[in-house]
């Protein structure tokens, strides 16, 4: 009985304590930085997002991601690796101070090439699937390296970005591998034919901007 | 009777899927006016009644036509509106649209309400005409400060959701009743294509 009324004796003299805890917790908290307008989200989360973000980078991702998908688990595999690693390559070039930017209509023939054979169901190689990989890779890289320029945090941005470009091919092909029924492949395609169009659509827009811009 | 264990989560996914895109959007910090790019680009196709009628009218018409007219009429749509839309946005002239647009409805409401069956390419060379006048008449109606590629990926989208729709309105062609009900369907479309056809005359 003396032992029980000790125990909680401890207890209750314990209360102001954890109060006082509380307290300083409650009274002392780091800032919420909810809107990240001037301190971003650290160099890999902004790398990571970018990549989400962008969708003249995302979509060649996932259309090859799917391609590859449909192609069978080696060739998932092989996108999977390559394509990330060139990304990095041709990121780390890109961060030279000479590098140039982008052209709008090179983005939209790699929608139209990938949603294309995607639509088509191309029966594509092992070693042209991987070329297509590391060509996109480099080039997107190059792009995003470009964008970057050179400065400390430069790297851990690229590490963002690959990494998420890693997570999306990784969770796309292996999606499309697993899936048996003809239905569920066509709708795959169908997929492939909308980025097809909007590849059309966006060489509309680049023609049409370089014409403003002449105009 | 043992359910498969995959199949709870199938349904769960569908379930998780259907929350997930059902929700509104945050708008929160949108860079120049991206959000709104894709959403614009997202409600164009829904917005015009002619536009709607033709897209779902394909739907119908590859669910009659079955496998694989089925996929292959919404696979050839969305592309060669794309192109139609393409050629808009270059400036090149198609003549014509809003009769082009109006003739599509009466001609797949048509097909769909006689159960037309010509031979794959006639019907995707048919859908593909169309295509072109609808794109044409989409492409170039980007509001201002929005990401045309965002507003194209939202406009192509909703023209397959349409087809999807068409084509699973079309599923009821397995039995009597709804090969009759897609028949009257087919002539609603019809009657829709001609009540615009006398629009754009009168316009």
């Amino acid at each position: 009985m003396e032992g029980v009324r000790s125990m909680k004796l401890t207890r209750q003299s314990r209360i102001p304590i954890y109060t006082a805890v509380v307290f300083v917790c409650v009274m002392c908290p780091l800032s919420a930085e909810a809107h990240l307008n001037s301190t971003g989200m650290g160099p890999i989360y902004d790398g990571l997002m970018h990549f989400l973000m962008s969708p003249e980078d995302l979509v060649p991702v996932l259309a090859l991601a799917l391609l590859s998908g449909l192609r069978g688990a080696t060739y998932g595999r092989r996108t999977l690796f390559a394509l990330p690693a060139a990304w990095l390559i041709g990121g780390l070039v890109g961060l030279a101070p000479l590098a140039s930017n982008g052209n709008a209509i090179i983005s939209a023939l790699w929608f139209l090439l990938l949603g294309g054979l995607l639509a088509a169901d191309a029966k594509l190689s092992l070693r042209v699937t991987t070329a297509l990989a590391v060509l996109l890779g480099l080039y997107h890289g190059y792009l995003n390296g470009a964008g970057l320029g050179l400065s400390f945090s430069s790297a851990a941005v690229l590490l963002g970005l690959i990494f998420a470009v890693f997570v999306l091919i990784a969770l796309a092909a292996s999606f499309v591998v697993r899936l048996q029924a003809s239905w569920a492949r066509i709708a795959v395609r169908v997929a492939g034919s909308w980025i097809f169009a909007s590849g059309l659509l966006l060489i509309g827009w680049a023609v049409r901007g370089a014409h403003g811009r002449a105009g | 009777m043992s359910m498969k264990p995959d199949q709870p989560f199938a349904r769960w996914s569908g379930v998780l899927a259907v929350i997930l895109f059902w929700t509104e959007t945050a708008f929160a910090h949108v860079q120049k006016g991206e959000a709104a790019g894709f959403l614009s680009g997202l409600k164009h196709p829904v917005s015009g009644l002619d536009h709607v009628l033709a897209m779902v009218a394909v739907g119908l018409w590859g669910a009659q036509l079955g496998s694989p007219a089925i996929w292959v009429l919404p696979v050839a749509f969305p592309m060669v509106m794309a192109f139609g839309g393409m050629l808009g946005l270059m400036g090149v002239p198609l003549p014509g649209i809003e009769y082009g647009i109006a003739a599509s409805a009466i001609l797949l409401g048509m097909a769909v309400m006689f159960e037309l069956r010509p031979p794959l390419a006639i019907a995707a060379a048919l859908v593909a005409i169309f295509a072109i006048f609808h794109g044409h008449a989409h492409g170039t109606e980007l509001p201002p400060g929005q990401s045309g590629l965002l507003y194209s990926m939202g406009f192509v989208i909703a023209t397959g959701c349409l087809h999807a729709v068409g084509i699973t309105i079309g599923t009821v062609h397995r039995w009597g009743w709804g090969q009759k009900f897609l028949r009257l369907a087919g002539a609603v479309v019809t009657v829709g294509g001609v009540f615009f056809m006398w629009k754009a005359f009168a316009a």
